[in-house]
């Protein structure tokens, strides 16, 4: 069914991430209609803009837009035809089953004759920031109309360009909406001390040109001038696509939908500021991310609705901490103001004073997360502390929400701690807490303190190392032996965890066979064997087929291997073979067969790249858009045999269809018409999670780069046993750290990954045909020390299925 | 009760810190060299999965104990007692000895 999305804001963007990620079948194709010329970004954060940061840092769409989604940028829509259910453009048609409106807000100018002179701008998308940086080149000083949220942050904006700033505020006082006048008086003491010149209680009523200078008449006596104003005096919903399309809007503007985000026409949904919901309007982005989850969830069957939203807000106004919850005004309301200090907190209670209703904070807003979670109930502590400065060291109640984007509370997280989560990533992918902004990772830290769970970092009792650190003194020290790193960084003889594990750092860092002297020691069964333990003590034997693609010859010789060496016989998810019921002594017999036929070890058996599946791609599928199968071979010839702290897992699908099923993988890659989108941190399993968009329609030199990167500085960083997905969660800063460490080269690190993974790449050999050269290594393969041939007699083979299967063993504990 | 010695192997096809697996008889026998050059030897059978692997697992200590670990589901074995130290489980120990260099099991 095709869903059309008119307009690709901040909750524009929310909608088409949120399906993507909930659409798993693919129910919807996705086209995106956006006025502007760029990609979503982080409105809220625009004055960020004149601190350096570019457009690029302000996007919320780094990774562009998920697969399949349609986006035309610069491309307003002119018209919807409800009848004929087609949305207009200048360039085309886009009929639709479902339509979704987006389309934000306007800035509101006041009705004052001159408004439009030259010199005069409004604050609300980056074009207009572009245009007033350009004009403010080389001027003195600026007006801004506007004293709530939106003004301070443009009157932020005027000071980082370097112009002296006044403020005019039509209200009696600062942010009329969040604050009451003792609040707003304490703001304005502070933002005076800035220099900057606030009136209050006067409108514009008109713009007069003087030459180059601008005139600010007001309705008191004050007249003001500068060499330019901006308007950021709010903003008002955009209808008027709405209106036109004969969609009923509310009194005040914005377009009239009910709870379920449906307006009258129920094929068209409104979500975000230009949304009217039973008749009002929000103009915060919470609400309207909020909004968009709804509208998912009713285009994917659901039956949820939006009830209303919390408009409390806290936030950093040119450095001063402003927040404001609840009701601001109650029967009783407690006030403490410091102008010397410059802070304000007022708490509105009930007349027993025996339930907080709301607050304003000032100056210091470190109470806000205790003071909001308590709303409804008593004040969590002495009053005084919460009015003084600074938060008291109180419990958040258990339903306090301590994540609010994925809703999560206290008691929601305490019950997963109980469950068993032990660490910050195990909570995350439990309860969801801290996976969307990351901004109550701390607290999720400190509940598990708080709960009593030891945050220990040391790999086992023998090292008191995490295996990072161990990894980096491996590699700082040159340390190439595990009896040199225990008798220098451990103590005791080690064992099945951190043996392994500096097994496995010691081949991550190219030292040779992994089965060379003392090392051989070090592996588990199934490294030391080169296959992989079963239930009754045989083993199984994996040939690598990479991408899944095998010439019948080849199939032919597994055939035959199995027949005389008597294996079971099965396909793995991989696209790979598994052989299975053989004996240890069986084992270089096996490969001598398989080696001398092409085949070389599949590592099956290690903490390494396994497979990279594919689907045929675009040499035989009809919508196959690249060679797929190709990729997917060169990848996994490049990566085999690299010994990671987990298994990895990779696909490479030639279309959007996803037929390998690459968003399931560590590193999944997808086909589109201009060239690869890269996906990391999937996996199956005991929680399976679909892997993040982290580049788009790439050539495959910058994919290949960027997946060496990945996967070396996973190797580097990550906890023994963690995958990449849990890997990516631990990171501070999640996705985002990832793209500044791999694509940016922030930490500088880049020369020595892409050098790491050319060593490895060229180091590589085949494990299997490096034993069966090797005599001493050779003669480990026996059953007996003293009787090398003779099988293990406590091994019985059934049949089923027309297959040997292993016979139940008798476990008997004694 | 009189001890029966049957060597097994020369001592220097061990591996330090690695086991082997001895068929003596009906029994089978993990002989396990340590980083010390002393040696061990205890039943092969895992007794939580019933299979013969115990010379296969990772020799290591536990505070002061030398332990292997079952290479099936990691529970240790203390190779002095044959005590399973994760599980109510036993395994039987071995004398064990070298003669000229050739590693020689005890059994009754």
């Amino acid at each position: 069914m095709r869903l059309v999305v008119v307009g690709n804001g901040m909750v524009g963007q929310r909608l088409i991430e949120a399906l993507a990620a909930r659409d798993t079948d693919g129910r919807w194709s996705v086209t995106v209609l956006a006025e502007e010329h760029r990609r979503a970004y982080d409105r809220v954060r625009l004055s960020a803009y004149f601190e350096g940061a570019t457009a690029e840092d302000l996007t919320l769409a780094p990774a562009g837009v998920p697969s399949g989604t349609d986006i035309r940028l610069g491309e307003p829509v002119l018209a919807v035809d409800r009848a004929a259910r087609v949305v207009r453009t200048a360039a085309g048609s886009y009929p639709y089953d479902a339509l979704v409106l987006a389309t934000g807000s306007f800035p509101f100018v006041p009705p004052a004759p001159g408004r439009d002179a030259r010199g005069c701008f409004v604050y609300r998308t980056l074009d207009d920031l572009e245009a007033l940086r350009e004009y403010a080149n080389g001027r003195s000083d600026g007006i801004v109309v506007g004293g709530g949220l939106l003004g301070l942050e443009a009157a932020n904006a005027l000071r980082l360009l370097g112009l002296r700033t006044s403020v005019v505020e039509f209200a009696p006082h600062l942010m009329p909406m969040q604050l009451d006048p003792a609040g707003g008086a304490m703001l304005r003491r502070r933002i005076e001390e800035l220099d900057i010149a606030v009136h209050t209680g006067t409108g514009v009523t008109a713009i007069a040109t003087d030459g180059d200078r601008l005139r600010v008449d007001t309705a008191g006596e004050l007249a003001l001038e500068a060499d330019l104003v901006v308007f950021a005096a709010g903003v008002r919903p955009r209808d008027d696509l709405a209106r036109t399309a004969g969609l009923a809007v509310a009194e005040r503007g914005g377009i009239l939908v009910d709870s379920s985000l449906r307006t009258n026409d129920p094929a068209v949904f409104a979500i975000g500021e230009c949304a009217a919901v039973e008749g009002r309007c929000y103009g915060l982005v919470a609400p309207g991310y909020a909004m968009a989850d709804v509208v998912v969830d009713r285009l994917l069957g659901g039956a949820a609705a939006f009830g209303g939203a919390d408009t409390s807000t806290k936030l950093k106004l040119l450095g001063v901490d402003v927040a404001s919850f609840g009701r601001t005004a109650g029967a009783l309301d407690v006030v403490y103001a410091d102008p010397a200090n410059g802070l304000y907190a007022k708490l509105a209670l009930t007349d027993d004073a025996g339930t907080l209703l709301g607050g304003i904070l000032v100056g210091d807003a470190t109470a806000y997360g205790a003071l909001r979670a308590a709303v409804g109930g008593p004040v969590p502590g002495k009053l005084a502390d919460f009015l003084s400065a600074g938060a008291p060291d109180v419990a958040l109640p258990g339903h306090a929400q301590v994540c609010s984007c994925n809703n999560v509370t206290k008691d929601a997280v305490l019950a997963a701690i109980g469950d068993g989560c032990g660490d910050v990533p195990a909570v995350k992918a439990c309860t969801r807490a801290g996976t969307t902004c990351g901004s109550c990772v701390p607290l999720l830290k400190s509940l598990l303190a708080e709960a009593g769970v030891a945050q220990s970092t040391a790999l086992c009792e023998h090292f008191a190392y995490t295996r990072q650190e161990l990894f980096d003194l491996v590699r700082v020290r040159g340390i190439r032996t595990f009896s040199a790193l225990v008798a220098g960084y451990g103590t005791g003889r080690g064992c099945d965890i951190c043996k392994p594990t500096v097994a496995s750092i010691l081949a991550s860092l190219g030292n040779g066979h992994i089965l060379d002297g003392e090392q051989a020691a070090l592996q588990d069964t199934n490294d030391h064997f080169l296959a992989n333990i079963q239930r009754d003590g045989t083993y199984s034997v994996v040939p690598r087929i990479p991408g899944g693609e095998i010439t019948p010859e080849r199939l032919i010789v597994i055939g035959e291997v199995a027949r005389d060496f008597g294996l079971y016989t099965k396909i793995t998810g991989g696209q790979r073979i598994d052989l299975l019921g053989a004996r240890v002594e069986q084992l270089p017999d096996i490969w001598r067969r398989l080696v001398a036929a092409g085949f070389e070890s599949g590592h099956a058996y290690g903490k390494a790249l396994r497979t990279v599946k594919s689907c045929v791609g675009s040499t035989w599928c009809r919508y196959g858009v690249q060679d797929s199968v190709g990729l997917a071979v060169a990848l996994e010839l490049r990566y085999r045999g690299l010994r990671a702290p987990h298994k990895i897992k990779s696909a490479v699908s030639g279309c959007a269809r996803e037929c390998a099923e690459a968003r399931s993988k560590d590193f999944g890659i997808i086909a589109t018409e201009q060239g690869w989108n890269l996906y990391l941190g999937g996996n199956g399993g005991f929680r399976p999670r679909h892997a993040d968009l982290f580049l788009s329609d790439v050539d495959t030199d910058t994919l290949v780069r960027t997946v060496d990167r990945f996967l070396m500085y996973y190797i580097r960083t990550a906890d023994r046993l963690q995958r990449t997905a849990a890997w990516i969660e631990g990171l501070d800063g999640g996705l985002d750290h990832l793209r500044a460490v791999i694509v940016d080269d922030r930490l500088g690190l880049c020369a020595d990954l892409d050098a790491a993974m050319a060593r490895h790449v060229a180091a590589h050999t085949d494990e299997w045909r490096d034993v069966l050269e090797d005599p001493v290594k050779l003669r480990r393969f026996v059953s007996f020390v003293n009787a090398p041939s003779t099988p293990d007699p406590s091994i019985s083979v059934g049949r089923e299925r027309g297959q040997p299967v292993p016979l139940r063993l008798p476990a008997v504990r004694r | 009760m009189t001890v029966v010695w049957t060597p097994v192997c020369r001592f220097a096809d061990l591996l330090a810190e690695r086991g082997v697996a001895a068929l003596i008889g009906d029994a089978q026998v993990a002989v396990f060299r340590l980083h010390d050059d002393r040696l061990r030897a205890i039943g092969n059978r895992d007794p939580v999965s019933g299979a013969h692997v115990l010379s296969r697992g990772v020799v290591g200590s536990r505070g002061d104990r030398a332990v292997v670990a079952s290479p099936m589901h990691k529970q240790a074995y203390d190779l002095d007692t044959g005590e399973c130290l994760d599980a109510d489980a036993r395994v039987p120990v071995f004398p064990i000895r070298v003669r000229g260099g050739v590693v020689e099991v005890g059994t009754a």
